[in-house]
């Protein structure tokens, strides 16, 4: 039920994110989804890729400070009030979110959302037994 | 082993006298031979007949760095150019190069001086000595190299540079002593790690790490990268260069300082009073045998004390607490000293950083700001933003803690600060007009 997640350290300089895309590029991994969170000095890349492994070593070969995670990832109805229903039960289940970002599919029925919780496992217990659909590491890197 | 057990743990009360005696000749010398520490003497009203005593020294005018260059670049050499063999300089990166000569007679006996030293952090003639200290005008690849020769050892003279290169033929040669700048040492151990080649596809045993000061958690980190027993030297080159003090294997702790030919003293670096036996203050060294380029009481700049006790090896030098750091290196920040030292004490503290940084120090307006470049490894790197600005909150209370300054913390990628080839420049100082 976890999902492995790429974070990348980015100093703020020109040109960086254009640089990790191409490495990726180069050895054929596709990118699932994204998020990049900033401060004034830095930024922290977050990566769902289609073959985690990979695009860690190749990032690593290229002198960047790579970490992997798991996040949780789900899919609400893609329609007004699909995101307030999960969170209400994140909320009534005491979990804690770090951070989360969202992208919707390609058939445009459900959006899916990524959390980083403090407690995973914790976390995935609570939701699945409040029916909330979690989408395997399998379905997610191959969407 | 030793190498020269006779002098190596001669009694302090015969080793006294004769430094009494080598003194009053070396100043005998000069003064015969040099109008400008003549002209010096003279004008401090003390002439060769007033050493009576060792203490009688600090009747003797210090010679600075400044002294050096005015004599640019041979007029302080006691011997005509034709008995000088061979000559090294500073980099002069702050100012013209300090120009050394050596007779015949000193080659030999900074060969010897390196020998002991090579001795002492447990090296034989049975070694393979992979020498990555610079050779041409600095004194250490060359010094190194003719100390581990008289040893009778394998010297490999590569010299800096090229860390691949190095590596590989460290391995392929199965080197057991590496001899290189700490700063270095650590470099080399970085592309290891990238090159995929793990310690035990080395043979190395021994580090000989000197040219610059380096903390005791560096010393920790490289012992556990390289798995090798580091020691530290001390020397410079207008003493003679590497070989003035040296570590003994036995105790990893304070250099002992070849006493029979260098004279320590340690003053205010103030008032330049002499302080009592182990106290802290500027290092100082008189020359007692050197030929073509003898000096009296050359301020150092480094930060040491004398320690006294015996030491477990059976030498009977004093030895010079490790150096923590130079009155050259130390930044004045609002009015308070900082030593780069202190701050890669501070990084190497916090599991998991590493001491890759540098400072940088500006002044915006009348007020000068401090700050601190650290690489973020990734044992340090989390995913979530709070976690690493935690660290750079951690980095910057523990600084303020230690040295009473506040600084700025920038985190920056991997590999994005310069390393060393050979002495590490940690400090950008972008306030000098």
């Amino acid at each position: 039920m976890k999902v492995e997640q790429i974070a990348i350290f980015l100093e703020n300089k020109s040109g960086r994110l254009a640089e990790i895309t191409s490495i990726l590029a180069q050895k054929g991994i596709n990118i699932r989804a994204m998020s990049l969170a900033d401060t004034a000095d830095f930024g922290i890349l977050r990566l769902i890729v289609n073959d985690t492994e990979s695009a860690c070593q190749a990032l690593r070969d290229e002198g960047f400070t790579v970490g992997k995670t798991h996040v949780v990832v789900i899919e609400v109805p893609d329609q007004p009030g699909g995101l307030a229903s999960v969170l209400k039960q994140i909320k009534d289940g005491g979990l804690n979110i770090e951070y989360m970002y969202a992208f919707t599919q390609r058939s445009g029925e459900t959006g899916l959302i990524i959390f980083r919780f403090d407690e995973t496992d914790i976390a995935i217990e609570t939701l699945n037994k409040a029916g909330v659909r979690i989408l395997s590491g399998e379905e997610v890197y191959a969407i | 082993m030793m190498w020269d057990e006779e002098h190596e743990t001669m009694p302090r009360e015969e080793l006294e006298p004769l430094q009494l005696r080598r003194l009053q000749d070396q100043i005998a010398r000069v003064y015969a031979t040099v109008p400008y520490y003549r002209a010096k003497m003279d004008e401090a009203h003390v002439a060769p007949g007033d050493i009576k005593a060792l203490a009688d020294i600090n009747k003797l005018p210090f010679t600075t760095k400044e002294d050096l260059r005015k004599n640019y670049p041979f007029g302080l050499f006691t011997v005509p150019l034709e008995r000088i063999v061979r000559i090294h300089a500073s980099s002069g990166t702050t100012g013209k190069p300090t120009v050394v000569g050596y007779t015949k007679r000193d080659i030999k006996l900074w060969a010897n001086l390196m020998s002991r030293t090579l001795a002492a952090a447990g090296a034989t003639s049975k070694d393979i000595i992979h020498n990555s200290y610079g050779y041409g005008l600095f004194t250490g690849g060359m010094g190194a190299h003719y100390g581990a020769e008289n040893l009778g050892a394998t010297v490999v003279p590569v010299s800096g540079g090229n860390s691949k290169r190095q590596i590989t033929i460290m391995r392929d040669f199965q080197a057991t002593v590496l001899l290189s700048t700490p700063s270095y040492a650590l470099n080399l151990a970085d592309t290891m790690a990238d090159m995929g080649v793990s310690p035990s596809d080395l043979a190395l045993r021994i580090g000989v790490f000197g040219a610059e000061p380096w903390s005791e958690n560096m010393r920790e980190e490289i012992e556990k990268k390289l798995s090798i027993k580091a020691i530290d030297i001390y020397g410079l080159s207008e003493i003679i260069g590497p070989g003035v003090a040296a570590e003994c294997h036995e105790r990893q702790s304070g250099l002992h300082i070849m006493e029979d030919h260098f004279l320590p003293e340690i003053v205010d670096p103030e008032t330049f009073e002499p302080l009592a036996l182990g106290e802290k203050g500027e290092l100082v060294f008189t020359t007692l045998t050197k030929e073509a380029f003898p000096v009296i009481r050359y301020r150092t700049k480094d930060f040491s004390r004398l320690l006294t006790d015996p030491c477990i090896c059976g030498r009977t030098f004093y030895r010079m607490e490790k150096v923590t750091g130079r009155s050259d290196d130390m930044l004045i920040i609002r009015g308070v000293n900082v030593f780069p030292s202190q701050i890669e004490h501070v990084l190497v503290s916090i599991e998991g950083v590493e001491p890759h940084y540098q400072i940088i120090v500006e002044r915006e307006g009348n007020m000068d700001t401090m700050e601190v470049q650290v690489e973020v490894s990734e044992a340090v790197f989390s995913d979530e933003i709070k976690k690493l600005e935690a660290l750079s909150k951690k980095i910057q209370y523990d600084i303020k803690d230690l040295l009473g300054v506040s600084c700025r913390i920038k985190l920056v990628e991997p590999k994005s600060i310069q390393r060393s080839e050979g002495k590490a420049q940690r400090v950008i100082d972008n306030r000098k007009m």
